[in-house]
């Protein structure tokens, strides 16, 4: 049994027309996805903006309403937004693209770390100080500004102070919504260890989203390529960085800028060829309507969206 | 003749906060060729978007010292009049979010005519028509007849940088500044958009500034690089020997918090970058981020020198830098 299984999730949302404001039609942000998550691993989405993966992410944790499709959490069906019961809620947690307006302006950082324990623990004002006190620790930032205020925070701060909330509740899935795709370099470092860090001690089990590949080969071990709300490539780093099937995922990777400038011819002409590969073969990876197709296994742990042989 | 194109000496750009100025921009000292690129790197708050402002004389209520010349023009003293010109003719900006830089309540094709018309008079109706779906064209839009008429609402992300980028472009100046002209946009689309800057530079042959918190784009792109940590220049290369050779501190420690193959942990530099407010304006700016540096090591008043023909780094102390979790670097010494 996976720790996480979900299962063809559709998620549709309607586009209203005419006189009378009906659905004329659909916008299919996630069709069709399906994923197994083991426990302790990094589990990587990624795709540009608009392919759904944060929708993905979004309607597991229960944001947005599942169309069809299953989602299993320890077994349990948690699709409905009535199935996902008070331990659901707690296990699961979420971390927010952007520091600056994930945090609430007007809420201390003693409220802000502390609402979810008010939520689902009955703390005494004394230990609740303490377990945040705890948590800040935990992350990094100094215990005596409990009662400061976001603003007075820098960006890397602030959004280790969205990971102290998320991982109050002593969580076993986060979902990592682009978490350091708002942060300088530097400061996109220190919340990546840090990731990796509280995964170890707390047996953490990630759904890493980004457009970022170089962040996603780092931090993942198995990754999912998403283009149009579908899956195009799904396997482990290695199948994906050093065999990649799928002519996305090979335009994906082209597209990193190389940091070595020697390179700099190379990775140019790679790149060529890339976009050359790329127009001349795209029926055979995208059906009429330009999506992908259902994936293949080629191997274990690798799939990849091709049209089925015959 | 000489190639040169700008020139900055000693420019230092300060901002007014509860009356009293304080430098955002320090004592920048730099030229950009013709055809060059070069590429300005540096974290959120060390000054390189100010520098950029400063050069198209952007802000309005900074206080601007030193000297900016284009081609022989001074830009810190030329009246207004001028400057209007000059601005959106021989010098252009890419504004770095494709999202507010437009007019949302103007067809595209007007945006950029509008800068067609203010420089050049003689271009009628018809020839700046033309000429605005020549750039769209130029600048790899689809069906230019079509986007012209259309709003920038109606297009993509990717699309409306190309939109600032025609307009940018629509005079041929002869120094283009690349405000973080990719962050807001994703990889494919980056790619593409790096590929028409390197073209552009090829074909009207300006001079541009690429300002980016990447250094991967930078590497890519680049001819020159320069640094910027706290509103100065720390160390300024050719883009080869930057990344061979890195020698100050600050592009060390930046260089290796980026993730790359085979790395377990990523490199964090200490503490945070000063505010404004809270410069140290004496002595080496990253001395407190790295601590473990004995202090003697710093120069006092830290000058860029040059190690390397053309290779220039700020202070002493990255000759007794090293990683503290660097054993064998450590223990060795450092040359």
């Amino acid at each position: 049994m996976a720790f996480l299984d979900v299962k063809d999730l559709q998620v549709y949302f309607p586009i209203k027309g005419g006189i009378l404001n009906r659905t004329v039609d659909h916008i299919r942000a996630v069709d069709g996805v399906s994923f197994e998550l083991e426990q302790g691993k990094t589990y990587g989405l990624v795709g540009e903006s608009g392919s759904g993966k944060s929708t993905t992410g979004r309607a597991i944790i229960g944001l947005e309403d599942v169309t069809s499709g299953q989602v299993l959490f320890n077994g349990k069906d948690v699709t409905d937004k009535k199935a996902k019961t008070k331990d659901f809620r707690k296990d699961v947690q979420m971390i927010f693209q952007d520091p600056y307006s994930s945090l609430n302006p007007r809420k201390r950082v003693l409220d802000i770390v502390a609402e979810p324990l008010r939520n689902y623990e009955k703390l005494s004002k004394l230990e609740e100080r303490k377990r945040v006190q705890e948590l800040l620790d935990i992350v990094n930032v100094s215990s005596d500004s409990i009662f400061k205020y976001p603003h007075e925070f820098s960006g890397g701060q602030r959004q280790r102070i969205g990971i102290a909330r998320a991982i109050a509740l002593k969580p076993k899935l986060i979902i990592a919504d682009e978490p350091v795709s708002a942060l300088d370099v530097s400061v996109q470092a220190q919340v990546l260890n840090f990731l990796q860090e509280i995964q170890k001690e707390l047996n953490l089990t990630y759904l890493f989203i980004s457009h970022d590949l170089g962040v996603v080969k780092h931090m993942c071990d198995n990754i999912s390529i998403m283009y149009k709300g579908r899956y195009v490539e799904q396997g482990s780093t290695k199948d994906i960085f050093e065999n990649p099937q799928h002519i996305y995922t090979k335009r994906l990777i082209a597209a990193i800028p190389d940091i070595d400038p020697k390179n700099r011819e190379r990775q140019f002409k790679f790149r060529q060829e890339i976009a050359k590969e790329y127009r001349e073969s795209y029926d055979r990876y995208f059906d009429g309507n330009g999506l992908a197709f259902g994936l293949q296994s080629i191997s274990s742990t690798h799939k990849v969206a091709l049209p089925e042989k015959g | 003749m000489s190639n040169e194109l700008l020139k900055i000496k000693n420019l230092k750009t300060s901002f007014r906060i509860d009356d009293e100025y304080y430098a955002a921009v320090d004592d920048v000292t730099l030229t950009l060729n013709k055809n060059e690129i070069l590429g300005i790197v540096g974290e959120s708050g060390s000054g390189k978007s100010a520098l950029a402002f400063s050069i198209m004389r952007l802000h309005t209520r900074a206080k601007i010292e030193g000297e900016i010349s284009l081609n022989n023009q001074n830009i810190v003293k030329m009246p207004k009049s001028k400057l209007n010109k000059i601005r959106g003719d021989e010098m252009a900006m890419i504004f770095q979010d494709p999202l507010t830089a437009l007019n949302p309540l103007m067809p595209i094709g007007r945006q950029i005519e509008e800068n067609l018309f203010l420089h050049n008079k003689k271009l009628g109706q018809q020839g700046r028509k033309k000429r605005t779906i020549e750039l769209l064209n130029l600048v790899g839009i689809p069906r230019p007849e079509r986007v012209y008429e259309q709003f920038p609402h109606e297009l993509s992300g990717g699309m409306r940088q190309r939109v600032i980028i025609a307009i940018a472009i629509a005079n041929d100046p002869e120094l283009l500044i690349a405000d973080e002209p990719t962050t807001a946009l994703d990889v494919t689309i980056q790619a593409q958009i790096l590929d028409l800057i390197q073209e552009l530079k090829q074909k009207i042959h300006a001079g541009i500034i690429l300002i980016t918190h990447d250094l991967g784009v930078v590497a890519e792109m680049a001819d020159r690089v320069a640094v910027m940590y706290a509103g100065q220049i720390v160390e300024i290369a050719p883009v080869d020997k930057l990344f061979a050779n890195p020698l100050h501190p600050y592009t060390r420690s930046l260089l290796n918090s980026v993730p790359t193959e085979g790395q377990d942990r990523l490199h964090v530099i200490q503490g945070v970058v000063p505010t404004l407010k809270n410069l140290p304006r004496t002595g080496c700016r990253f001395a407190e981020r790295i601590p473990w540096v004995d202090a003697s090591h710093h120069e006092e008043n830290p000058d860029l020198h040059e190690v390397e023909p053309g290779h220039f780094v700020r202070c002493t102390c990255y000759k007794h830098f090293y990683f503290p979790d660097n054993k064998e670097e450590q223990e060795n010494g450092v040359s």
